[in-house]
């Protein structure tokens, strides 16, 4: 009987640790199924998106990506398909999906997220035909590759306008900062933000919290990120700015719980909130991955694909800051209008790096 | 003994059309093409999909080895992925030292991993010996703080490497060339034959040794093994370790194979462990099975990916791994129970007719 106790326990336990991996995901499978391998169209084009772990339904990062690639169909016809990553998979996994459309003919192909960086630089030199591009990628070797783009963004600018807001219209001084996971990506967010507030405010308090030190299970957290923005309000922050993906439903819960403020990222996050949250959501850091997917498919189209790295910036709008809500006060706007001339005119220099 | 056979294949084979049937119907359910998952899942897989298969079953399978040894001693090593992403993180660090040149770096690499992977296993062991920690709340800890230590010492000592930091990669002359089982850029591992060998090493080790008797019988019964003199402190010591030192292994092939650097997420795959111990369930502990059950999890993984494209959530195949493992642990305890039910039957049987037999030698 002990014996079978204790296999059968280990046999459940496994099953759930197995099972977890599948449960963000169960709600968004549904409505894939109909978008998603829609056909259509005349021309040659043929697109695919590789998302990256978490994949549509985000209401962030691959959103975005996402509607990028609805507004470049309403521009011209053309099939697409979509392809997302699991958690736990290797790289031989992920080349095998950018293999998988090059061959299915394919010859638009956009990985999702710098984790493609290094599959798409495997792949690419064996499909000279397909156009690739990366959203915040980058050529890990000396060997450049003439079919591949790496979308780039001024992520530090961005996050400097919604620092400045921050630091605005806080009534307590204290302003905090949840980011996913602690790579130099996601320090390009903290340190524009971090040096926005201290543009209004040299004495400002901001508290920064990574969910992960590598591992993107960060972004993709909930329950961590409402956990360490729950104690960055307890401390007496009324302002946390989270650059954490998925997880940072969980720091609007937070907010709304604490009645106090939080910042979106990426997408206008206002727009996908739910009404309890709505009030408690500040503004968003705007990182305009749609414009980049649009505007790289366009290019294609138009017969002259993007390739080496493109930065959106302040300057392209490539990023910028939401006012949906009307949670930004008429002065805040006009202030951060300056600030935003100033960092296109290169007088304010904003940081890359904490 | 083919009805034998046939009932220790038979709740295998129920087990996973079970678990195929079950997933059909969430899809169906849930508004997708269970027939797209069926032709999409059981379609034979292309050259280089195939190599991935065998490349992953060797992982699956090491990284099941270093559970099952637990499991026969009674023990959950739970912490399989936090020994396996240790012994990953100080094997790399090690290789990428250049503190041995050429090609020799493999064993030594080797080596480190393993003591990496014992060690980190060990702290388990001892508290659960020396305080009666329970070994799977402790591993569950370590586990994250093996992630997260590994993550630290990575970006803190490592290269950068676009956003993110790895080790220091192979030289050219410390990378094995692999099996060229297909054509085109892809190859079977060459360190894919741990897997072979720690497959061997433990169907000796556990069948045909005293340590494995000792083993066994520990995990069979504590008391009965403690009162033939096996020392169960000891035994519990050397069992984590050894698993641990396995587990060790686990990426091994791949780092040698393919990746040649360790840094989180792009140039390590985690989860294995917890893959491992699902594995050594299916495979019930025994060689064969691990081996079967992990090319198996290799092959629907594999399979998922092109999933996306027919609108279903490649994710969906984790419920499919959940149902086999479940429904195999099911399924066999009825067939245990069925057999036992049986052989007390045909001992009363026996019983019945060897009575008057021994009344008539009486008369």
């Amino acid at each position: 009987m002990r014996r079978l106790s204790t296999f059968a326990a280990a046999g459940i336990t496994a099953s759930a640790l197995l099972l977890t991996a599948c449960g963000t995901n169960a709600d968004t499978s549904s409505d894939e199924g109909s978008a998603s391998a829609s056909s259509g169209g005349s021309g040659d084009l043929k697109v695919a998106l590789a998302y990256d772990v978490g994949g549509r339904g985000d209401k962030s990062f691959n959103d975005a990506a996402y509607a990028g690639l609805q507004e470049a169909k309403k521009a011209a016809e053309f099939e697409s398909t979509e392809g997302e990553a699991s958690t736990d998979e290797d790289e031989a996994t992920r080349e095998n999906r950018l293999r998988g459309f090059a061959d299915d003919g394919y010859n638009v192909v956009v990985g999702v997220g710098f984790a493609y960086s290094e599959s798409v630089n495997a792949v690419a030199p064996d499909y000279p035909d397909v156009n690739f591009a990366i959203i915040d990628g980058f050529d890990p070797d000396e060997e450049e590759n003439a079919n591949v783009a790496y979308l780039t963004f001024a992520e530090e600018q961005g996050s400097f306008l919604v620092g400045a807001a921050a630091a605005l219209q806080t009534e307590s001084d204290q302003i905090g900062f949840v980011g996913g996971v602690n790579n130099a990506l996601i320090q390009k967010f903290e340190a524009g933000y971090v040096a926005g507030a201290k543009e209004v405010n040299p004495d400002i308090d901001v508290a920064v919290t990574y969910l992960e030190e590598t591992d993107v299970s960060g972004f993709n957290a909930p329950d961590d990120g409402q956990a360490a923005a729950t104690a960055m309000y307890d401390d007496g922050a009324d302002i946390v700015y989270h650059a954490s993906g998925a997880s940072g439903a969980g720091v609007f819960d937070a907010a709304t719980q604490a009645d106090k403020f939080a910042i979106g990222v990426d997408s206008d996050q206002w727009q996908s909130a739910s009404a309890e949250q709505k009030p408690h959501i500040m503004t968003s850091m705007l990182k305009r991955v749609d414009v980049a997917t649009k505007d790289f498919i366009a290019s294609v189209e138009s017969g002259s694909p993007q390739t080496g790295y493109t930065t959106f910036d302040l300057k392209a709008d490539g990023v910028g800051y939401s006012t949906s809500g009307d949670l930004l006060t008429a002065d805040t706007i006009s202030q951060l209008d300056g600030f935003k001339q100033q960092i296109v005119d290169g007088d304010i220099k904003v940081p890359t790096a904490p | 003994m083919i009805r034998r056979g046939f009932f220790s294949l038979l709740p295998a084979v129920v087990a996973v059309v079970l678990a195929m049937v079950v997933t059909g119907l969430v899809i169906a359910l849930t508004g997708g093409s269970a027939g797209q998952f069926y032709s999409t899942i059981l379609s034979v897989p292309i050259p280089r999909v195939s190599v991935t298969i065998v490349n992953q079953t060797a992982m699956i399978a090491i990284s099941a080895f270093a559970a099952a040894i637990a499991f026969r001693m009674n023990l959950f090593n739970i912490g399989v992925e936090g020994q396996y992403i240790a012994g990953s993180c100080a094997g790399a660090f090690f290789a990428g030292s250049g503190l041995v040149a050429g090609p020799a770096v493999i064993p030594a690499t080797l080596v480190v991993a393993v003591v990496a992977g014992a060690a980190w296993a060990s702290i388990g062991g001892f508290l659960l010996v020396g305080r009666g920690v329970s070994e799977v709340i402790s591993a569950i800890m370590l586990n994250y703080v093996a992630l997260t230590m590994a993550g630290y010492l990575v970006n803190r000592y490592g290269v950068a490497s676009g956003y993110t930091f790895t080790t220091n990669p192979l030289e050219l002359n410390q990378q094995p060339v692999g099996f060229q089982v297909v054509d085109g850029p892809y190859q079977v591992w060459a360190l894919a034959i741990i897997a072979v060998l720690v497959a061997i090493g433990y169907w000796v080790l556990i069948n045909h040794t005293r340590f494995g008797f000792d083993l066994r019988a520990s995990g069979a019964s504590s008391t009965a093994a403690a009162a033939s003199g096996v020392d169960a402190k000891k035994m519990t010591l050397i069992a984590m370790a050894l698993s641990g030192g396995v587990a060790g292994l686990v990426w091994m092939p791949a780092f040698f194979g393919s990746v040649h650097k360790f840094g989180i997420p792009e140039n390590f795959q985690s989860g294995l462990g917890f893959t491992g111990l699902a594995v050594a369930l299916l495979g019930r502990n025994r060689s064969i099975g691990i081996l079967v059950g992990s090319l198996l999890f290799a092959f629907l993984s594999a399979q998922s990916n092109d999933l996306q494209s027919v609108g279903v959530a490649p994710e969906i195949i984790s419920i499919t791994q959940g149902v086999v493992v479940l429904a195999v642990v099911v399924a066999y305890e009825i067939v245990r129970r069925l057999q036992i039910r049986r052989e007390q039957e045909s001992v009363a049987r026996e019983l019945a007719s060897a009575r008057p037999t021994a009344e008539e030698a009486s008369r």
